[in-house]
């Protein structure tokens, strides 16, 4: 048995708000979401805003980069880095960070949010 | 197997944790009793609690560690008795549980001399976080204090009342020196000067008679009828080990306490064991963690050794054999060691001293007759060469023949450190908190390809207690690698396969203009948060352009990227450049309106400068334009680039001044502002020797004499510090000027990242005198190209906090939510502290 789940698109921003490789914060209702267009890829990766190390509401303002092939993102405040695609954290530490799918239709970009 | 603990210290904690992960079969069912209401903390580290760390940075485990291990922890549970024929023990409150092995990990108590008024308000011991909160309580309410105690904890005492603000502490010691059972005289006396020169106020071979105060403490009077006034007493003179659980069940103790136990820590029950503080082995109770620790693992071996059924047991019989009771620390940022036995004396037994009352550092080394053995050693004021000295008398290493050369000189090339290594036998323990030993951490780099200080301690624990054998374990790990015929490069990172200063050179060449650019042309991947920055600091080295330009700004470390420091809470604070430190009074009110409008925390910087907190990501772009409408600049408080040029008043009102240090340090610090390099840039001009502006403890420091200025170079404050060196004398304002440009353009060319110029100098071939000789002597005959680069970034100087307000696209970033950019992050909460604010603590 499949257990469905429907996703919704919610429409963040137009596809040219966000610097090109770098972040922004997207507000979803009372939920802050870290928007990144990797540009260098063209891909787009969406996760929580809160770094779970301190509980700083700051992963939008972190840089992106790569190890390896694997994309990521690097905490402002102590450099913990984590996966965008799986959003496990990969500098060695337990906690990990929630992603989002993303898409991008005529000129604008949505984030998918999972129904309950 | 029922296996019960007393004691949730470090010890007791310890021994769990190695227990749980050694017993891969899990035949031991743990049960913990702690009397105190939180888990094991870092009692080695107490003091930091009063200089701000939280009682939850200093717990050794995660809440759930015990739950997720199968451990039944009892907390503010103290044991009543214990009843060895049943084999059962009682708590306070009337729990009963009964055990096949019990272990008695209960530690110690502070020492409580008898002097009469002992009893009164205001009289504290030192020993757990509940003293501490009582301590900090009263201390608020005080102002001047005496520890009892001039020992590693009196010490540790006397530098917690320093962090809570008391004015004036006393130290009372009973024996002629401080430190008696660590260091000798001529240290004591040394260090003594030390903590004199901080404030303390020290009384040796004192007796204290009696506390004085009518219920409340007031003073104390001392057996030779002298008497001092204080406000607060903290009792720190020693511990005696807790053993009267033990005694009222009839196991064996000391006759000055301990509990006596055999070298596989048994006592006199074969089926209870003791470790740690309360422990007696050989006549000798072991007051520090490492030997603790080492008994825990000992304990662990044989309990698993004796439960393996078949008697085939990985796990060989251990034996506990003593411990070198060698310890470094650093007591308020006076190092003290003592290794082996620091007071050897007598015929069979050489002696080498060194004292240098200048910078305050005393060594003494004992050796064998023939000068061949290291037998032990004091180190005061200067530690660094502890490690290797530990090692050297621990493997009875045969010394140089000039074995002075062992504490000479802290500036010692990296060839005979390297040499040192190579001679350590494999057995030989780096890491005693966790008892690593070479051959474990040579292992971990040959066999299991660990090539980062971060991948051996995740490997190995090795380095993860107190931290002091991380810089041996990097030299070790480069060693090993070097000798496995692994070319070391010195490279930025997996994306970019050179060192910093190829780089450089390479940016420069290609007239490389963005981060894409150059990684394209020099590099691969996507780059990461090391590579960025380094990138961008060289893109704005070489060319000076405003950084946020170019789709450069997400290649900025963040505190770049919006111009200001990011702080806790994620908010950021504010600092405009104040040259020299000089201000007017209108520019005092702007700085005092701006931060009532946008509700900021004030503080003065060490720099002279006015930093203001916690302003919103909104905020930042309104509070400059009004900045900059008052006519100030960025003060690059956020970036690696040139912070401040700090001033004494100099000679145009100081009576001793002989130069003008103010106008000289604003010309500088408008010269060099804005400047990006490897690291951040200090620098500061005093007006005559006595020295106010403390520019000897900057990366480049100036000093008035009689005939011109004196040019020191390569100093700095923070974790390590390190004087300046004197470059060049009696220069001219101009040339001055020239050697700096020179000094400053050679250091961002050639240095590593992050290095500051301390540490670019610390690795230079040749050191100062090379130096000197590429920037007075022009060497190199780069001279006049580094002049001519200086003053091309002089002069394409541009505040950039004015170009980011009058610049659309840039100032569209300082808002929180992309969609919805009016809006503040709700998030963010302060707290009140004296009439302004603070951040939120972290969760």
């Amino acid at each position: 048995m499949f257990e469905s789940k429907t996703i919704t698109w919610f429409r963040a921003c137009r596809d040219n708000d966000l610097p090109s490789n770098g972040g922004a914060c997207v507000r979803f209702g009372n939920e802050q979401i870290a928007l990144f267009y990797f540009t260098r890829r063209n891909e787009w990766y969406a996760t929580q805003n809160e770094c779970p190390h301190r509980k700083q509401m700051a992963l939008s303002r972190g840089m992106i980069g790569s190890a390896g092939s694997e994309p990521k993102v690097a905490c402002p405040f102590h450099k913990k880095t984590f996966s965008l695609i799986t959003g496990e954290c990969l500098s060695g530490d337990e906690c990990s960070i929630k992603t989002y799918p993303v898409k991008v239709d005529n000129g604008y970009v949505y984030i998918g949010i999972e129904n309950e | 197997m029922k296996l019960v603990v007393i004691g949730n210290g470090m010890v007791g904690f310890k021994f769990c944790e190695k227990l749980v992960t050694a017993d891969h079969n899990q035949k031991f069912q743990i049960t913990v009793f702690g009397e105190e209401s939180r888990p094991a903390y870092d009692r080695v580290h107490l003091s930091e609690y009063f200089a701000g760390k939280s009682a939850k940075a200093l717990s050794l485990s995660d809440a759930d560690w015990y739950d997720s291990n199968n451990i039944e922890l009892h907390l503010g549970e103290s044991i009543r008795s214990i009843d060895a024929s049943a084999k059962t023990i009682t708590s306070h409150r009337g729990i009963m549980t009964c055990y096949d092995y019990l272990v008695l990990a209960t530690g110690s108590a502070a020492f409580i001399p008898s002097i009469p008024g002992i009893e009164k308000q205001g009289v504290f011991i030192y020993r757990t976080i509940e003293d501490l909160e009582l301590i900090t309580a009263w201390a608020k309410k005080s102002r001047t204090a005496a520890v009892i105690g001039g020992g590693l904890l009196g010490l540790e005492a006397a530098k917690a009342m320093l962090d809570l603000g008391i004015n004036q502490t006393h130290i009372i010691e009973f024996a002629p020196g401080l430190m008696p059972k660590q260091i000798d005289d001529q240290g004591s006396a040394l260090l003594q000067s030390k903590l004199e020169q901080l404030g303390f106020v020290i009384h040796t071979s004192k007796n204290t008679a009696e506390i004085s105060g009518d219920g409340r403490i007031t003073g104390l009077r001392f057996s030779d009828d002298s008497v001092i006034h204080v406000d607060m007493l903290v009792i720190s003179a020693g511990i005696k080990p807790r053993d009267e659980l033990a005694k009222t069940a009839g196991i064996a103790t000391g006759p000055r306490r301990g509990i006596v136990v055999n070298e596989k820590l048994q006592t006199s029950d074969p089926a209870i064991f003791a470790i740690g503080e309360c422990a007696l082995h050989n006549g000798m109770i072991y007051g520090l963690a490492a030997p603790g620790y080492e008994m825990a693992d000992v304990l662990v071996r044989n309990l698993l050794h004796q439960e393996s059924a078949s008697g085939i047991s990985q796990n060989q019989e251990a034996e506990f054999t003593g411990f070198d009771m060698s310890t470094k620390l650093k007591l308020i940022g006076v190092d003290v060691a003592s290794f082996g036995d620091p007071f050897a004396a007598g015929e069979s037994v050489k002696t080498i001293r060194l004292q240098d009352t200048v910078r305050g550092v005393y060594k003494r080394i004992n050796l064998s007759a023939d000068g061949k053995q290291l037998i032990g050693g004091i180190l005061v004021g200067d530690a660094e060469q502890y490690n290797m000295l530990l090692q050297t008398y621990k493997n009875k290493l045969v010394l140089p023949d000039d074995p002075s050369a062992l504490i000479l000189g802290t500036r010692s090339g990296p060839e005979s450190a390297e040499a040192g290594l190579a001679c350590l036998p494999d057995d030989a323990l780096i890491c005693s908190c966790e008892s690593i030993s070479k051959s474990d951490i040579c292992g971990a780099v040959s066999e299991l390809g660990c090539e980062s200080v971060e991948a051996i301690k995740k490997c190995t624990k090795a380095g993860t207690g107190c931290g002091g054998c991380v810089p041996m374990i990097k030299d070790m790990m480069l060693h090993t690698m070097k000798a496995n015929g692994r070319y070391v490069r010195n490279m930025i990172c997996e994306h970019f396969a050179c060192s910093r200063q190829e780089l450089f050179d390479l940016v420069k060449i290609h007239s490389l203009k963005t981060f894409d650019e150059v990684l394209d042309a020099l590099g691969k991947g996507d780059g990461c948060e090391i590579c960025k920055p380094v990138v961008s600091s060289i893109l704005a080295s070489l060319w000076n352009e405003m950084i946020l330009k170019k789709s450069n700004s997400t290649a900025q470390d963040s505190n770049d990227r919006f111009l200001a420091n990011i702080q806790k809470g994620g908010t950021y604070s504010v600092v405009p450049r104040i040259p020299g430190g000089e201000i007017t009074p209108d520019k005092l009110i702007v700085i005092g309106q701006i931060a009532k409008q946008y509700n900021l925390y004030t503080k003065i910087t060490g720099g002279q400068r006015i930093d203001m907190f916690g302003a919103h990501l909104n905020d930042l772009p309104l509070i400059w334009s009004q900045l900059i409408a008052a006519g100030f600049e960025s003060g690059h408080a956020y970036g690696k680039a040139l912070r401040t040029v700090k001033s004494c008043v100099g000679s145009t009102w100081c009576r001793f001044g002989l130069h003008d240090s103010v106008s000289y340090a604003i010309r500088i610090e408008e010269r060099y502002r804005g400047l990006r390099a490897p690291h951040k840039i200090k620098s500061a001009v005093s007006g005559c020797i006595r020295e106010c502006a403390e520019a000897q403890s900057k990366d480049f420091g100036i000093i008035a004499t009689e005939k011109g200025w004196n040019l020191y170079v390569c100093g700095n404050g923070g974790s390590k510090p390190q004087h300046a060196l004197l470059l060049a004398t009696d220069l001219d304002s101009e040339t001055c000027i020239r050697y700096i440009d020179r000094f400053l353009m050679f250091y961002i060319r050639t240095a590593d990242p992050l290095a500051r110029t301390a540490t670019w100098l610390n690795k230079m071939e040749g050191g100062i005198d090379y130096l000197r000789n590429v920037v007075v002597n022009d060497s190199l005959g780069m001279a006049e190209i580094w002049e001519k680069e200086m003053q091309l970034l002089v002069d394409s100087y541009a505040c950039e906090w004015k170009e980011a307000i009058e610049n659309p696209e840039i100032r569209k970033r300082f808002s929180h939510f992309i969609n919805a950019p009016e809006e503040k992050d709700p998030t963010v909460h302060f707290e009140n502290l004296r009439d302004q604010k603070k951040a939120r603590d972290w969760k």
